[in-house]
């Protein structure tokens, strides 16, 4: 009898609570929380140490300014403008196909659909290739079987098209960035109430009407976010750029999209592996790491802010 | 009032259904065909990574042409630098870092500093002369002798390549290539293993916390700064590892090499970290409510429910997680490039440098030439690469799912 009693007021009443019991119960949950502090410790220690290393060179000039004296001094700015310009054409290639894609899989495609799902397969697939398998699709797709035979066709084999260049590397760029915008852009759509769509529907509207005048603008905020993520991760991905475009130094900006740029990504990894003295451009190294890191949260930043408004507009 | 009437049940019964027919179809069919297209890149990634490992499968039978082109640039291209250079840093413990300013630096910063205006050139330099016309003058080796000698030797070629894949050498630039990919198998998984030993547990700890402990306040901020870091490049945790961990690290334990597979994969932890936890995090949240609250009216505790309820129940999803993080540090090309030191030596110590597989294709493709054998073995590499994560990615999509459907609607 007084077993069962124990048992049954065991729960309820905290003085004959265990101590072991809440120490250990107070451990567990303690080391999880360890785990949550250590990966925003070191979170916080990458970016205090890349800020404090890299504050020193980081300036107007450095930003503004070509390198000199074999990239041992001056600065990033042909690497900048080469990384614009790929995120640049790489949104112009991917946006458009990640949002007709997306609009396919949330508007068209029946939800037991054998063809929805092999698209959402392929697109987690793409998702999850390594970055380094697009740099050698690049170079086998675009570059030798493309590029290649652009010349043959236009140029009479003259070698032309047949190189890396920034329109290729772009469009490596733009394969790799796809699912990023995809699901972005999915988000977005689901969030449109189906009253919305129902009510244009109703008024006589057809399908494709209703997508163009309804669903879409819905949907330019879950573009935009789409963007800003996939600007951000193309920004800072270097392997697929390593053999499709990418280029150590150059004297001038690229003039056309069959030159070969400089990338920020690229200069970090070459001025830190390649360079003639490592040690003496270490706050140039640094510097350009911070410009990188910049770029990258920044715009990470705002996609976020952006996509936590939509999510709380559905809500 | 009579005669709207019949105009208005025309109107739904014919020209609702057909006056927009042909437009409709259309922008179904194009935007159906452009969602093809994600379907197609997936074929065409592998075809065309595989299309140019094809050499080696040929046994030496349709691969004049490209040997050709391949023996017309090889002098060229290794004779000067690369060749003498390589096979002695490959053995020892200092990678191509140490090479690469002889190379690059050289051809591009003080040979040809009048084409900077003109052509831009680039470690690539070297590609665009060799298709076109070929150079021989400078050859020190009778140019004659070059395409007899090259088809021959890629006759056997073929069969030699395939006989050294399974040796632990790899030594691709040399008069006797030798491409043991047993050695890079070694480093690629010792590093995976270091890097999912530091990031499995951690994050799965930390992905705990969030769903099950976390005031919803306190997920809110964990949450978004976690995946924060998934917006790092990875060229910049390279470049991390190879500045400030390695040094930190060699003060701490005080081995020799400064770059080795514990700094890579203590790297790629960071890179895996995010992935892991975003997707555990999805599953333990995922886990239905009414097993928690069973759990918690029976009298356990917090943690107990969250370990012995939520995380079995969520154990699919975790184990997903788990392979789309092997599957991102398996085919990190940038940190392995700059943080595990690039020497494929075959040992189990964590601290000895290693080479992993992507290393390998990022740092000796741009040396390549279009067709040779070395080429082909890379891209090889890279199917193998590709195979390997589209598995994993299969497993974890189709396996985990039908065992959560399973489990959460008892069927």
């Amino acid at each position: 009898m007084e077993n069962t009693m124990d048992i049954i007021e065991n729960p309820f009443s905290k003085a004959n609570n265990n101590k072991g019991k809440e120490i250990k119960e107070k451990a567990v949950v303690g080391i999880t929380q360890i785990a949550v502090l250590l990966i925003i410790a070191i979170l916080f220690v990458i970016l205090g140490i890349i800020i404090y290393q890299g504050r020193a060179k980081f300036s107007w000039e450095f930003i503004s300014s070509f390198p000199t004296e074999g990239m041992t001094k001056g600065g990033i700015f042909p690497a900048l403008i080469g990384t614009f310009i790929l995120v640049i054409v790489m949104s112009i290639a991917a946006v458009p196909f990640g949002t007709i894609t997306a609009i396919y899989l949330t508007e068209y495609a029946h939800e037991k659909s054998k063809f929805a799902a092999a698209v959402r397969f392929s697109i987690r697939t793409l998702a999850v290739v390594p970055s380094i398998i697009f740099g050698l699709f690049g170079l086998g797709f675009f570059i030798q079987f493309v590029g290649t035979g652009m010349d043959k066709a236009f140029n009479g084999g003259e070698l032309h098209w047949g190189q890396p260049n920034i329109l290729w590397a772009s469009l490596t760029m733009a394969l790799l960035t796809l699912p990023v915008i995809i699901v972005s852009v999915e988000e977005a759509l689901k969030t449109i109430p189906r009253e919305l769509r129902e009510a244009s529907l109703a008024l006589g509207a057809t399908k494709w009407q209703t997508i163009k005048q309804v669903v879409f603008p819905g949907s330019i905020s879950g573009i935009m976010t789409g963007t800003i993520l996939a600007v951000s991760r193309g920004a800072g991905e270097v392997a697929p750029i390593l053999f499709t475009g990418a280029a150590y130094y150059l004297a001038t900006l690229p003039g056309s999209l069959s030159d070969q740029f400089m990338n920020l990504g690229y200069h970090v990894y070459i001025m830190s592996t390649q360079s003639s003295d490592v040690e003496k451009t270490m706050p140039i190294q640094f510097a350009t790491t911070l410009v990188l890191l910049i770029l990258t949260l920044s715009l990470n930043l705002v996609a976020v802010v952006i996509r936590s408004r939509i999510r709380r507009k559905a809500k | 009032m009579n005669s709207q009437l019949p105009i208005q049940q025309t109107f739904t019964k014919e020209s609702l259904k057909k006056q927009f027919r042909l437009s409709e179809f259309l922008a179904e069919k194009i935007i159906k065909s452009v969602a093809f297209m994600s379907i197609a890149i997936i074929f065409l990634i592998f075809f065309f990574v595989f299309k140019e490992s094809l050499p080696l499968f040929s046994f030496g039978k349709d691969t004049q042409a490209k040997t050709e082109v391949a023996t017309a640039n090889k002098p060229e291209s290794y004779g000067a630098t690369t060749e003498d250079l390589k096979p002695e840093t490959y053995g020892a413990e200092t990678s191509t870092e140490e090479l690469k300013p002889e190379t690059y630096g050289a051809p591009t910063e003080e040979l040809k500093p009048e084409t900077y205006g003109s052509e831009p050139v680039s470690n690539e330099d070297l590609k665009p002369e060799s298709y076109g016309d070929t150079p021989k003058e400078d050859l020190s080796v009778p140019s004659s002798d070059e395409p007899i000698d090259a088809v021959s030797q890629n006759e056997e070629g073929s069969d030699k390549t395939w006989s050294t894949f399974f040796s632990t050498e790899w030594v691709p630039v040399s008069d006797n290539p030798r491409f043991g990919l047993i050695g890079l198998l070694v480093g690629t998984l010792k590093v995976t293993i270091i890097a999912m030993l530091f990031a499995g547990p951690l994050a799965i700890l930390a992905a705990v916390y969030t769903s099950c402990f976390a005031s919803n306040r306190r997920k809110e901020i964990i949450k978004p700064i976690i995946e924060m870091l998934a917006a790092f490049p990875s060229v910049v945790i390279g470049f991390f590892a190879m500045m400030v961990l390695a040094t930190f690290f060699q003060n701490i334990f005080g081995y020799d090499s400064r770059l080795n597979a514990f700094i890579g994969g203590v790297a790629m932890a960071l890179a895996a970290i995010p992935i892991i936890y975003t997707i555990s995090e999805d599953a333990l949240s995922a886990v239905p409510k009414t097993y928690t609250e069973a759990s918690l009216a029976l009298g356990a505790s917090k943690a107990q429910t969250a370990f012995s309820v939520i995380l079995p129940a969520a154990t699919p999803g975790i184990f997903a997680a788990l392979l789309l993080g092997v599957g991102r540090v398996f085919g990190e090309t940038m940190i392995a490039l700059m943080a595990t030191g690039n020497a494929a030596l075959l040992s189990a110590n964590p601290f000895e440098s290693v080479r992993t597989f992507a290393a390998t294709i990022g740092s000796e493709m741009a040396e390549t030439v279009f067709g040779e054998t070395h080429y082909s073995v890379l891209f090889l590499i890279g199917s193998l690469l590709f195979i390997f994560s589209f598995i994993l990615n299969a497993v974890a999509e189709f396996y985990v799912k039908g065992k959560l459907i399973k489990k959460f609607q008892g069927k």
